[in-house]
């Protein structure tokens, strides 16, 4: 009896939910609406709000009066260095990600199957379980003037191809580790799984339908690459160059480790709302990455890049 | 006259599987040619290897006189329609039918043109700026006839296009392909496991089994001589007598198939007309199935089924009835 009316009763919760399925879906949906509503958007609205805040030179204190004067200050040339030199970076970073990423991707997507499949991923996601910091180490390791890469190069005498290399103007240094060509290289060794992964996925959805359909149409295999295969990619490669790009242009440590020390976004805002103090300067700066990469995002759906989607 | 399509002894071997088997086939050009039989019979991979997209494991291929293993799919002048259509979905309905001119670099201007004249074709004039995914299936099925026909391909290969639609769309579509065979007198190869679609549309059907032709001809010809059981039984069902039977019922001593509309079911003692052989039975179970009926029986042991017109409630479940045949309606049939 008593059982039978607690089933009866957890039926009518379970009747009720299933009649009014919005009350069901708008309870499955407060908890990660108030997670991205007030912890995430939130503070991203604090944080542009700072930006319109401006540091009082002699107090060193945050005057709370609406002004564009911080953002003024972003466009002094030693900032607006900074600002290119990130850009640039982040996207050598990304351009050569997408390159090295989508053959290891076809080939994951197209031929792997069973056994080899299981290889690719566990390549793929085997360094991102190891601490970030570790890997960046073990980088300059590696980059150093001591390290494995010049200790290679001496053995089949081709030390001069990296002197070569070094003695460049801008990306040169004194060794690969005190070089952008050393940033670079650890910045792609770092993103390129989260190329890798978005590339293959669109791949993945390529059917092999769709490339036979091409061929029976006349298209040869270069052709189908250009105009069915790569163009259907796409969403895949813009997705994993939103990481690549993203992920570069917000980084403060790799450069801070790797490299000749020249400062990049993310180590400006470190040292400014650090030892600077002046959050202001911060804000405006962490607001630069979020611009450009709504603008990335814009120039990418007006090319066609997500018609696929 | 070269034939349009012809095989040589072609096999097919995927390791031990054998999908298709020393096959030999010949099709003329205009001819609207169906490959018929249950899945995994091998008339795919035919199809397959006409378009390119399968090489023979041995044996001799040729497409309109020239020889075509070794040929990929994007040289050959044959195009197919898609089991599921294959439409690309990155490009609009329109760019999906110009996609095999664009590829051979004809003009913007002219492929359009082309590609607008093909989908009024195919009924779909207004439809260039859709993408794949607002069409339905049948309009889908269209766009993909648009696309393989602006190419003006020697030979169209179909495969099982028709399978993804609704009886009534499947019916109109049936009708228009055919009127558009004869209208562009092109050379269709087309691809069924439905035995209906392959009769009403086809000048000749191949029936498949296990990767070998098993009886060739034309709709009628398959029909009403089979020359197999596994044909008399998948070619519309037909009533399979064993050799005693069929030998003492005005037949010869073989596997003999019967077609069920060919009997006549009368009530016990009533007279029949012609000449008939006559059986009595008595009635097993009773389907009625809109314009006609079917009845089943049981005589001495055989079933035997008749389909007969509809009229009224003459027979009853378990009654006792006569059923009667033409002897020229026994078909005598190899042993398989």
């Amino acid at each position: 009896m008593n059982t039978a009316t607690s089933a009866h009763s957890r039926g009518r919760l379970a009747d009720f939910l299933y009649r009014n399925s919005g009350i069901l879906t708008l309870a499955l949906l407060l908890p990660p609406l108030l997670w991205i509503g007030i912890v995430y958007l939130g503070s991203l609205f604090a944080l542009l709000l700072q930006s319109f805040y401006s540091l009082d030179e002699f107090s060193g204190l945050i005057v709370h009066e609406f002004t564009f004067s911080t953002y003024r200050r972003l466009f002094t040339p030693t900032n607006l260095t900074i600002i290119l030199r990130t850009v640039v970076m982040a996207a050598a970073v990304t351009i050569v990600s997408a390159i090295v990423a989508f053959p290891i991707a076809y080939y994951a997507a197209r031929y792997a199957r069973g056994g080899w499949k299981a290889l690719f991923y566990l390549a793929v996601m085997m360094p991102l379980w190891s601490s970030y910091l570790v890997k960046v180490y073990a980088w300059k390791l590696i980059l150093a003037k001591e390290g494995i890469i010049t200790w290679i190069a001496d053995k089949l005498h081709l030390g001069w191809v990296l002197d070569g290399l070094l003695a460049l103007p801008v990306i040169g240094g004194s060794s690969l580790s005190f070089s952008y060509i050393g940033t670079f290289l650890v910045f792609v060794y770092i993103w390129l799984p989260y190329m890798i992964l978005p590339t293959q996925a669109a791949l993945e959805r390529v059917a092999k339908n769709f490339i036979e359909a091409s061929a029976d149409l006349g298209a040869t295999p270069r052709q189908t690459f250009s105009t069915v295969i790569f163009p259907l990619a796409l969403p895949g490669i813009i997705a994993g160059s939103i990481f690549t790009f993203s992920l570069t242009l917000g980084d403060y440590i790799i450069p801070q480790i790797v490299g000749n020390s020249r400062p990049f976004i993310g180590t400006t805002v470190y040292a400014l709302q650090g030892t600077a103090g002046d959050i202001p300067l911060a804000a405006a700066f962490t607001v630069v990455p979020v611009i450009i990469m709504g603008i990335y995002l814009i120039v990418a759906r007006r090319m066609g890049a997500f018609n696929a989607l | 006259m070269p034939a349009a399509v012809s095989f040589q002894r072609v096999s097919r071997h995927f390791g031990h599987v054998r999908a298709v088997d020393d096959v030999s086939l010949e099709i003329a050009e205009g001819e609207f040619f169906a490959m018929l039989g249950p899945s995994g019979s091998g008339k795919t991979t035919c199809l397959r290897l006409i378009a390119g997209f399968e090489q023979p494991s041995s044996g001799h291929i040729e497409i309109f006189g020239q020889t075509a293993e070794g040929l990929p799919p994007y040289r050959r002048n044959v195009n197919t329609v898609f089991q599921d259509y294959a439409l690309f979905p990155h490009m609009t309905v329109g760019e999906n039918v110009a996609y095999g001119l664009m590829i051979k670099g004809v003009g913007r201007a002219e492929r359009d043109a082309k590609a607008l004249d093909s989908l009024s074709m195919v009924k779909l004039k207004g439809f260039e700026q859709r993408r794949p995914s607002q069409l339905s299936g049948g309009q889908r099925q269209r766009v993909a006839l648009a696309r393989a026909l602006v190419n003006q391909p020697k030979v169209l290969l179909l495969d099982e296009p028709l399978g993804a639609l609704d009886l009534k769309l499947r019916e109109q579509m049936q009708e228009e392909l055919k009127a558009l065979q004869k209208q562009l007198g092109i050379t269709f190869v087309f691809v069924t496991h439905d035995q209906g679609e392959a009769l009403s549309m086809a000048n000749r059907v191949a029936i498949f089994n296990d990767g070998k032709i098993v009886q060739e001809g034309t709709p009628n010809d398959v029909y009403e001589r089979p020359r197999s059981r596994f044909v008399a039984d998948f070619v519309g069902s037909s009533n399979l007598l064993p050799p005693e039977f069929a030998m003492a019922h005005g037949g010869t001593k073989a596997w003999t198939s019967l077609r069920p509309e060919k009997i006549k079911v009368v009530a016990p003692g009533e007279p029949v007309h012609g000449n008939h052989h006559t059986v009595s039975g008595h009635i097993i179970s009773i389907q009625y199935q809109g314009a006609v009926t079917r009845i089943s029986t049981d005589v001495e042991g055989t079933r035997i089924a008749a389909v007969v017109p509809t009229l009224n409630d003459i027979f009853k479940e378990g009654d006792p009835v006569q059923l009667a045949w033409e002897t020229h309606n026994l078909v005598a049939m190899d042993a398989a």
